[in-house]
């Protein structure tokens, strides 16, 4: 395990929302670290506050919602403290972010090349625009788009969602950011294309050294992508890790749980495991451990909140009754 | 796309014969047909006369024949008050209505556009409550009050712009324009204003909501997240994508806005068509009322072609067709 | 395995679909204000004939050497006090404005009323049916929404002349279209809902499935559109009165009291034009602020 300082150290992040009914802790102490080309899974389920974790370090959560606390440390800035000026020169050069519907990522009413070239000359005014036009095209055919110089003319609509999603990597990569995250990119497309975007993906941020943040609901695919995952939990990380260590023995209960509850083939036949109950609602958490009321460990000590501890070397859980035996 | 054009001036066509239809039935059903071509002055002899002359006593539907075939000569009769085609009397003052008219729509992007952004972008501030607020009242507003008034403040009262007419014409491409003098400015002021109320308050309500939906949607996110200036943000990806369902609408209203200005003509003593509509009913004058609903009929229609097409061509989901994969 | 009793977050039994409307709607101060001055104004013309000072459309009682007197004279007589001033008849404008404030309502509320039942009967059933006679209406729409209000009923007022009933008929005429196509795009929604499809199943009869499932449905943008309809309306018959082919002189109304103003205001004589208009623009704007707020909270699309 290298020991070089981190290219990005979430430290104890809380982004809340101020609505009318309440105050909705999206985000209520999240630390996680990313190394330098490494591929990190941030893994939940919905309103688990993953999107939200992502916006905060892009510096992109709107009213009513702020970050209230916490550090985010990114090349030796603090990225929670800094004026929107020295954000904005970061966004696109040095951390990018895709998100999860293409069909909505790109604007409808501009053409590829205007969208693309503009990602590049905000941060580099000194190129040309047919230099940045020539980029353009390269990064296109980077990513699997055949053609490219047809395509820079062309409107987002006379391109299918795979296809779009690809434009939007392309745009993400174009200035060779430090940081990617990826915001369940493959949720909406089909499973096939899936694949073949988690392969582009994979491939650009080997060659570039790019590191990624992979934020998904689904396990299988963090599992064939990431270095190292991070199991998120009603605003909080609950375990953290090497990824064959987490999947292949889960320490926090939820974790154990999601694993199990996704059907596969040895299992067949046997009924599906499912975590009784619902998340909590984020605007009515309840005190200590917020996977309490459908924990089948639980007991009187989780009424107050763990802390996130290695329970076992690199391998962090916040839960006081951790599973240490290996998983079924 | 051809096809597409071909297909609405066919429809066109077809609305305008209808129209032409509907306005000659509604005239001569109502009144006796012969006072649409003579007098009403005239004494039995004469009347009689022309009823033979003009083929009044035939069916009518050979009527409406002769009337179409002369209305596609420009023939829609003479006027009884000034004695001259009455298709030529609202062509010559046509020039007036459409300048006024332009003038209106211009000051309503000018002013409403700007406004109706910012309070899409920042609707909590107590700026936008009252650009709000005050929206509701420029279309609650009713236009010959507001005429009155303005002729009250700012002709009487202050003294500083003239209450009635049209201001000094230059004469550019065989059509006179005021708006190209100091004078012809001076009184177009007032009435384009007055015209252009309603129309500013309709294209910030327009901008507000537009920019409310569209700066929430993820591409604007997505710019912002290439790290964009806030300004470009803004003039391009909001901007482009409300502009199209604005400029269609600003484009039909440019119909209701030219039949509208039949009551700022009026206070204003404006010599359009509109103000040469209300003495021609007041006085009965058909031939005229007649060319004045046919050429205003003609020209909504006309413009419904023009905004149609022009939104084909900007938004570029309609032009370049569905998607290829 | 711990119990499904937590309780499902965020719902609360008491609140009914009405409550949350009606909660929402007075939020606004701006619509709470609106609607005060629209109860003003319909208490207003209810009650014009008793709590006016003077029958300004009685003959008898006017006086002509009352004529043109400023705000807060007394008549000749005595009598009462002209608290707006007269016109050039000798009316009190304060009563004149009162009884044009009622025939506004009228107008606006019968013709608007028309046109909300035409309109709706004609959407529904476009809707509901389909096929060439929902062509056929949904056509006929678009043709009078291409065509500016204004210019509809010059045209049917140039040709049908002067009268009440006639000014209601082209208003109902200019109306009749907007609500058509409000009601057949929210029915067209509604009809593809499965609970339509149910009472099908029943062999409910159509006019019942139509009237008893589909309207009530289709109601939240219908209310929308008829208050901004009603100004319209109210809006419109004093343009029309304004410029001479709207209601005969005989009948009260704010346009004509306008008109009447006009040719005074050159000498200073203000108050003719100026309390008709501002009385025209209290009513149209109570009511478009109320339309406004309503559409706000009644629009699903901007419910976060």
């Amino acid at each position: 395990m290298s020991t070089a300082v981190p290219l990005l150290a979430v430290e104890d992040l809380r982004t809340h929302f101020f609505t009318r009914h309440g105050i909705v802790k999206s985000v209520d102490g999240v630390s996680l670290e990313v190394r330098r080309g490494e591929v990190l899974g941030l893994v939940g389920e919905s309103g688990c506050g993953k999107t939200v974790t992502g916006f905060s370090i892009m510096g992109l959560v709107d009213p009513p919602g702020r970050i209230v606390g916490g550090r985010i440390l990114f090349e030796g800035e603090d990225l929670a403290g800094l004026p929107e000026e020295r954000l904005r020169a970061l966004r696109g050069e040095r951390i990018a972010m895709i998100f999860q519907d293409p069909m909505m990522t790109l604007n409808p009413v501009l053409r590829i090349e205007t969208q693309m070239t503009e990602a590049i000359r905000a941060h580099h005014p000194e190129v040309s625009q047919a230099a940045a036009r020539r980029r353009a095209r390269d990064a296109l055919s980077q990513v699997g788009i055949s053609a490219a110089e047809e395509r820079l003319a062309a409107y987002p609509h006379q391109f299918s969602g795979g296809m779009r999603q690809r434009v939007a990597i392309a745009i993400a990569l174009l200035n060779r950011p430090a940081l990617l995250i990826a915001d369940e990119p493959t949720t909406a497309l089909d499973v096939t294309i899936q694949a073949q975007i988690l392969y582009e993906v994979q491939k650009l941020c080997r060659e570039s050294g790019t590191a990624l943040i992979w934020i998904s609901h689904d396990l299988a695919v963090v599992g064939g992508l990431a270095d190292a995952v991070a199991v998120m939990y009603a605003g909080r990380i609950v375990e953290q890790g090497p990824v064959d260590d987490v999947l292949d023995r889960p320490l926090h209960p939820y974790t154990r749980g999601l694993i199990g509850s996704v059907p596969s083939r040895n299992r067949r036949g046997a009924p599906l495991q499912q975590i009784p109950g619902m998340a909590p609602s984020p605007l009515k958490l309840p005190e200590g451990c917020s996977f309490r009321s459908r924990c089948p460990r639980a007991d009187a000590d989780c009424i107050e909140m763990p802390e996130l501890s290695a329970v076992l070397p690199g391998h962090l859980a916040r839960c006081v009754h951790p599973h240490l035996e290996a998983s079924p | 796309m051809t096809v597409f054009i071909l297909r609405r001036l066919m429809q066109s066509a077809v609305v305008l014969v209808v129209m032409s239809a509907l306005v000659f039935l509604g005239v001569f059903a109502i009144g006796n047909p012969v006072d649409i071509l003579i007098s009403p002055q005239a004494d039995q002899a004469e009347i009689a006369r022309a009823t033979a002359a003009l083929g009044l006593d035939k069916p009518l539907w050979e009527q409406y024949f002769v009337f179409l075939a002369n209305a596609l000569h420009g023939n829609l009769g003479n006027s009884f008050v000034f004695n001259e085609p009455s298709l030529t009397l609202i062509v010559q003052r046509l020039p007036a209505t459409l300048e006024l008219a332009f003038s209106a729509m211009v000051l309503a992007v000018v002013l409403g556009l700007p406004l109706g952004l910012y309070s899409g972008l920042r609707p909590q501030t107590a700026l936008s409550r009252l650009i709000g607020a005050g929206s509701i009242l420029g279309f609650s507003l009713p236009t010959f009050w507001v005429g009155i008034m303005l002729i009250m403040v700012f002709a009487v009262q202050l003294g500083w712009l003239p209450s009635t007419g049209r201001g000094a014409t230059v004469r550019v491409l065989g059509v006179d324009l005021s708006c190209l003098t100091w004078d012809g400015i001076k009184h177009l002021v007032l009435p384009a204003i007055n015209l252009s109320l309603s129309r500013i308050a309709l294209v910030i309500r327009l901008a507000a909501s537009g920019t409310r939906e569209v700066v929430h949607m993820d591409y604007v996110k997505f710019a912002r997240a290439k790290g964009l200036r806030p300004s470009r943000v803004i003039l391009v990806h909001v901007l482009g994508n409300i502009l199209i369902p604005i400029v269609t609408v600003l484009g039909l209203e440019t119909g209701a806005v030219i039949a509208f200005s039949v009551v700022t003509e009026t206070i204003f003593a404006w010599p359009g068509i509109g103000r040469l509509i209300i003495s021609s009913i007041a006085v009965l004058d058909r031939p005229v009322i007649v060319a004045y609903l046919m050429m205003t009929v003609f020209l909504v229609i006309l413009i419904n072609l023009l905004v149609d097409i022009l939104y084909s061509v900007l938004d570029p989901r309609v032009r370049y067709g569905e998607a290829r994969a | 395995m711990t119990a499904l009793t937590e309780e499902t977050p965020g719902i609360d039994a008491g609140e009914t679909p009405l409550r949350y409307i009606l909660a929402d709607f007075f939020a606004s101060k701006l619509a709470v204000a609106g609607l005060v001055a629209l109860g003003a104004i319909i208490f207003i013309a209810l009650f014009a004939p008793w709590i006016s000072p003077q029958n300004p459309y009685d003959l008898g009682a006017l006086d002509l050497l009352d004529g043109r007197l400023p705000p807060g004279s007394a008549a000749a007589d005595g009598g009462i006090t002209y608290w707006l001033g007269t016109d050039d008849q000798g009316r009190d404008m304060l009563s004149a404005i009162f009884y044009g404030l009622r025939t506004s309502l009228i107008v606006g509320a019968l013709s608007a009323g028309f046109a909300l039942v035409i309109g709706t009967t004609l959407g529904l059933i476009a809707a509901y049916i389909g096929g060439r006679v929902e062509t056929l209406i949904m056509r006929l729409v678009d043709l009078q929404l291409s065509f500016p209000a204004i210019l509809v009923a010059l045209i049917l007022l140039a040709l049908l002349g002067h009268g009440v009933a006639k000014i209601i008929l082209a208003l109902v005429v200019v109306q009749w279209a907007y609500f058509a196509r409000t009601v057949r795009a929210s029915a067209l929604v509604e009809r593809r809902k499965e609970y339509i499809e149910a009472a099908r199943c029943l062999a409910l009869s159509d006019a019942r499935i139509m009237l008893h499932h589909l309207l009530p449905n289709c109601l939240p943008p219908l209310i929308v559109v008829l208050t901004v309809q009603v100004a319209h309306a109210i809006a419109l018959e004093a343009t029309l009165s304004f410029l001479g082919i709207g209601l005969p002189i005989t009948e009260p109304s704010l346009g004509l009291l306008i008109a009447n103003g006009f040719e005074y205001m050159m000498s200073g004589k203000y108050w003719i034009s100026l309390f008709p208009g501002v009385a025209l623009l209290v009513a149209i704007m109570s009511i478009n602020l109320v339309g406004d707020r309503l559409r706000d909270v009644l629009n699903p699309r901007l419910q976060r």
